[in-house]
């Protein structure tokens, strides 16, 4: 079979859906590939690279083109003189790229007339056994990566903080919102600049990520709703929810230098989140990254495709991100495309299969009908799918385990802790009212040096605990003190002789303990 | 400058508390461990030359001298000798006896305090009682500790079965000597009062009372059955430094106090590290006797299937297995320290990685019979400490596991506490090999574990079970592995 890959038309579009790398892996699998000339220019990629993997190079396309099976960026697209890039396809071909269906019908049923398979690597389902395909993760990454680094080009200081003979300055404060994919790229990236990261997610779940790396999580006072939608996308919010979320950022937009919102829902406008007085209130010379200004912008000063300036504040509206980063944005989009085929059969038994839920989620058009979108069954069935599998342990236990048997009286540990702490202080109050004050000064030393000793062992490393029980040993030897003190007390009488005992056999103790937790020790090492 | 003569055995033993805590804190990790190990020696050696200042110097008779340097030179060697004597994989033992050991002086200096008391005949009647109250509970808790240790250490080394010994009301027994020691120092205190500080009687009522607690300790360690003995050792370590703190009070030695306490609240983490590691209460271990109490009836998964029911397998298909695998993890279990089988596995392990294979170690929490003791026999053989991961650090890979090496280790991979309720060890922490593609358990026999609970795990499509001593399977595979035919 055929595998053609030709050049996208889309203006500023710098990808290519194959690299020489993944053209080798397709011309193993047994695929003759034709690359159409001057693809992979955008990507730096030259012919003679592709030439070298095994791939034919067609001057014109119409090869890449009429292939049974077109990898793609973008969807094909209208032509001068009401021409259509769907045209160019052989009938019965399988065109895998991203689609966007929404609103593209004119598309679909023209790759229904010309009775193509079309793909469409955006429906792909976010199950774990489709990850290796998932185009937008893998683009969201280098999106929230660029937007870093055309925020940088922007914004004329330093993104760490400086202290030199010159002056100092402060690192630069920058706010994520949405801690996604895109905008956890944004924080590591931002953080390796040595920025310093606030981050925002109607998710609380991921707050751990955002810590993770490095960068601190803003929480809201209203109580979160668990704002996590199937494929681990964001729900739409309260009223009450997004009033307190604006409160946040505006308060912080007189203090941060970069703004970057990545906040999608999927198949909607994206939310206006980022209001124009926000961007008013920040300092002159700010950068704001709108990473959904395809989807109208989380900012309201956002014109896409643009950079602006609006109240001195840089305003980049860029909808080509991932082009920007053109070469590795393709190997990783490549590499999506060979897992996608991969998936469904390779070359020998490269089929359409519908039971397939990562192949049938995708499939927009098929056989000369339009199947998107998916029947409500198969989509319930993704949905199932892509919940996020619970540890299983956990749900075991939960399901399984019996009551705990400790709480006879109801009490919760909070009750017990007070209990306790109400007895002890009442047992202190009243050894402190009969006890000799020379008792009371060495039971001061003892209550402190059980908490010492507390705090202590709780940093030793599990793999130490015999070390630990044999100089522990070794240290209770102490009471050979005690043995001294009796033994030296005078004339040779039954209390000095046991003294001298207790002190031979507390030796026993402290040679045997030091000297075998020195042999212990001595044995672990380090692997090379 | 004049020397205050008690100042200076009071900073020395502020130094020798210090090095004591910087001793424990240095086993926060390998690279500081030997040092805290170090300060751990100095720190005693200062203790003890601060002790003799302290001393009453006139008293210094010759006598007295050849008595304490006598003791030290023969307990010394004594210990010299056990340490550097001992197999790894006989710590345990001996970290029981060296328990009994403090319990043992514990007891011998409350007795030598009570018929010698130092300065304590001008106390005031308050303070003497509570001076006699210290002698009390320090020598309680010692011989306590010194019974307790010497069952546990019988045990241990297999001198005494490891079954528990269930006494009927043996819970009354226990109580009744409890109350019993509380009721006798009533007695114990109007009779010293009465004589001065001192009387015969009151010197029996303590001997007797020393009785009752020797009894006590043997009777509550031999209650207990094999499994739990990581938690009886660390119990009894705790016991130890509890024993000493109180020798501290009635001697009123604030080291002894702050010494006794670091490694009284050491024990008592240990313990409580244990039981949490098998979920289980302190109450259930030290008065349970496993088994007994389990809640409900085992599962009876083990009678209906024997030894026909798994999968066998050879060293040699286990060396192919091994030499195919990218990823493996080998769990050490008692089996192991008892066939000696470490250095084997070692040279396993070794073989292995130099094929570009990634062999790590996987220790749950109760392995072995002292906490850490599997830590301590890699060691021993060799294995880089960096390659032996503890149970939470290594769960999550095992799902990506291509073999699994199950040695002499049974209940702490049992895959019934976590889906059988009816399990005794249902809930506890176990490591989930069986989500590895594949796992071959080396066994002697079909025997339960410990715990007695059958194990689901040899039952297991993707298990197979390679029976005979330890040391004899893995010598068999890497003869396999090397080329020779196995003899």
């Amino acid at each position: 079979m055929q595998l053609g890959v030709p050049r996208e038309s889309t203006p500023g579009e710098r990808r290519v859906a194959a690299t020489p790398e993944t053209v080798k892996k397709l011309v193993k699998w047994g695929y003759s590939v034709v690359v159409e000339a001057g693809a992979g220019t955008g990507a730096t990629i030259d012919d003679a690279a592709y030439e070298a993997a095994g791939a034919t190079i067609d001057p014109d396309g119409n090869a890449a083109w009429g292939s049974d099976v077109v990898f793609k960026v973008n969807a094909p697209r209208a032509q001068a003189e009401g021409a259509h890039e769907v045209d160019r396809l052989k009938e019965g071909s399988t065109i895998v790229s991203l689609v966007f269906p929404v609103g593209k019908e004119d598309l679909l049923s023209r790759y229904a007339e010309k009775k193509v398979t079309a793909m469409a690597l955006d429906q792909v389902p976010r199950i774990s056994r489709a990850q290796k395909m998932d185009v937008l993760s893998s683009m969201a990454n280098i999106a929230g990566y660029r937007a870093v680094i055309e925020a940088s080009h922007h914004y004329a200081g330093f993104f760490a903080g400086q202290m030199t003979a010159a002056g100092r300055t402060r690192p630069a404060q920058v706010l994520v919102i949405g801690a996604g994919v895109a905008g956890l790229a944004a924080i590591a990236a931002a953080r390796g600049l040595g920025a310093e990261v606030y981050a925002f997610d109607v998710r609380p779940a991921v707050k751990e990520q955002v810590e993770s790396l490095g960068a601190r999580f803003l929480l809201l006072d209203v109580a979160m709703e668990g704002g996590e939608s199937t494929g681990g996308y964001a729900n739409i919010m309260s009223d009450e929810f997004i009033a307190a979320e604006m409160a946040l950022f505006r308060e912080k937009a007189a203090d941060v230098d970069i703004v970057i919102t990545t906040a999608l829902i999927p198949g909607k406008k994206a939310p206006t989140l980022y209001t124009a007085d926000m961007v008013e209130i920040m300092k002159t010379g700010g950068v704001v990254v709108d990473l959904a200004a395809e989807q109208g912008g989380n900012c309201a000063l956002t014109e896409p495709e643009k950079v602006v300036v609006k109240h001195g504040v840089t305003i980049i509206g860029y909808t080509d991100m991932t082009s920007r980063l053109a070469a590795h944005a393709s190997q990783f989009f490549a590499t999506n495309l060979t897992h996608l085929l991969d998936d469904m059969g390779r070359h020998e038994d490269f089929k359409v299969d519908l039971e397939d839920i990562v192949v049938r989620k995708a499939l927009v058009a098929h056989e000369g009908e339009v199947t998107w979108p998916c029947p409500p069954e198969v989509e319930e069935k993704a949905r199932v799918a892509a919940q996020p599998p619970k540890p299983q342990a956990d749900a075991s236990v939960e399901a399984h385990k019996p009551a705990p048997p400790v709480p006879e009286s109801g009490m919760s540990s909070f009750g017990k802790g007070l209990i306790t702490s109400v007895v002890g202080v009442a047992a202190l109050f009243g050894i402190g009212l009969y006890a000799p004050p020379e008792f009371m000064q060495h039971f001061t030393v003892f209550v402190l040096s059980c908490f010492i000793g507390w705090q202590v062992i709780w940093n030793v490393s599990p793999a130490l605990h015999t070390p630990l029980m044999s100089v522990t040993n070794a240290i209770s030897g102490i009471i050979i003190v005690g043995g001294i003190l009796q033994a030296s007390s005078g004339a040779v009488d039954l209390a000095t002789i046991l003294g001298a005992v207790a002190v031979l056999v507390a030796s026993i103790n402290i040679a045997g303990g030091f000297l075998v937790t020195q042999r212990m020790l001595a044995m672990f090492r380090k692997g090379a | 400058m004049i020397l205050e003569a008690q100042s200076l055995p009071t900073v020395l033993y502020v130094v020798a508390a210090v090095l004591f805590i910087l001793s424990l804190g240095g086993l926060a990790n390998q690279e500081t461990a030997r040092r805290g190990n170090i300060y751990g020696i100095v720190g005693m050696v200062l203790a003890i030359g601060a002790t003799f200042l302290l001393g009453d110097f006139e008293l210094w008779n010759g006598t007295a001298m050849t008595l304490i340097y006598g003791s030290v030179a023969i307990g010394g060697a004594i210990g010299a000798v056990l340490a550097a004597r001992v197999a790894m994989t006989a710590m345990p033992e001996l970290v029981a006896i060296l328990h009994s050991f403090v319990g043992l002086a514990a007891v011998f200096v409350g007795w030598s305090s009570y018929l010698h008391p130092h300065g304590t005949e001008t106390l005031s009647r308050a303070a003497q009682t509570v001076h006699l109250i210290e002698i009390w509970i320090g020598v309680f808790i010692g011989a306590i500790t010194f019974t307790g240790s010497v069952v546990a250490w019988a045990k241990l080394n297999g001198k005494v079965s490891g079954k528990p010994l269930l006494l009927p009301n043996r819970h009354m027994i226990n109580l009744a000597a409890v109350v019993g020691s509380l009721i006798l120092v009533f007695p114990f205190i109007e009779m010293s009062h009465g004589a001065g500080g001192f009387s015969y009687f009151g010197f029996l009522l303590l001997l007797a009372m020393s009785g009752v607690a020797f009894g006590l300790g043997w009777h509550l360690v031999m209650a207990i059955g094999g499994a739990d003995m990581p938690v009886v050792v660390s119990l009894l370590n705790s016991y130890s430094g509890w024993a000493a703190a109180a020798a501290g009070f009635m001697l009123s030695n604030d080291l002894l106090i702050v010494t006794g306490a670091l490694v009284g609240s050491s024990g008592a983490i240990l313990s409580y590290i244990m039981c949490n590691a098998m979920n289980r209460s302190i109450w259930n271990v030290v008065f349970g006797g496993f088994g007994t109490d389990g809640g409900g009836e085992p599962a009876q998964v083990g009678e209906a299937k024997s030894a026909d029911d798994c999968n066998h397998t050879t060293a040699e298909e286990v060396a192919k297995a091994a030499k195919n695998a990218k990823s493996i993890v080998i769990v050490p279990g008692y089996g192991m320290a008892v066939a000696r089988a470490q250095h084997l596995v070692k040279e396993f392990s070794g073989q292995m990685r130099k094929k570009g294979i990634t062999v790590r170690y996987a220790i749950h929490p109760v392995a072995g019979r002292l906490p850490g003791h599997m830590n301590v026999l890699l060691a021993e053989a060799g294995v880089p400490y960096d390659t032996v991961l503890e149970m939470e650090e290594i769960n999550d890979d095992l799902p990506e596991t291509d073999l699994v090496l199950v040695i002499g280790a049974n209940d702490i991979v049992n895959p019934g506490a976590e889906t059988d309720p009816s399990s005794p060890i249902y809930g506890m922490p176990v490591l989930q090999v069986w989500k590895s593609t594949k796992v071959v358990v080396f066994k002697r026999s079909m025997r339960m574990g410990y715990a007695g609970v059958a194990n689901e795990l040899f039952f297991n499509e993707n298990t197979d079970m390679l029976f005979g001593d330890a040391k004899d399977t893995v010598q068999a595979i890497l003869n396999a592995l090397s080329g020779k035919a196995a003899a």
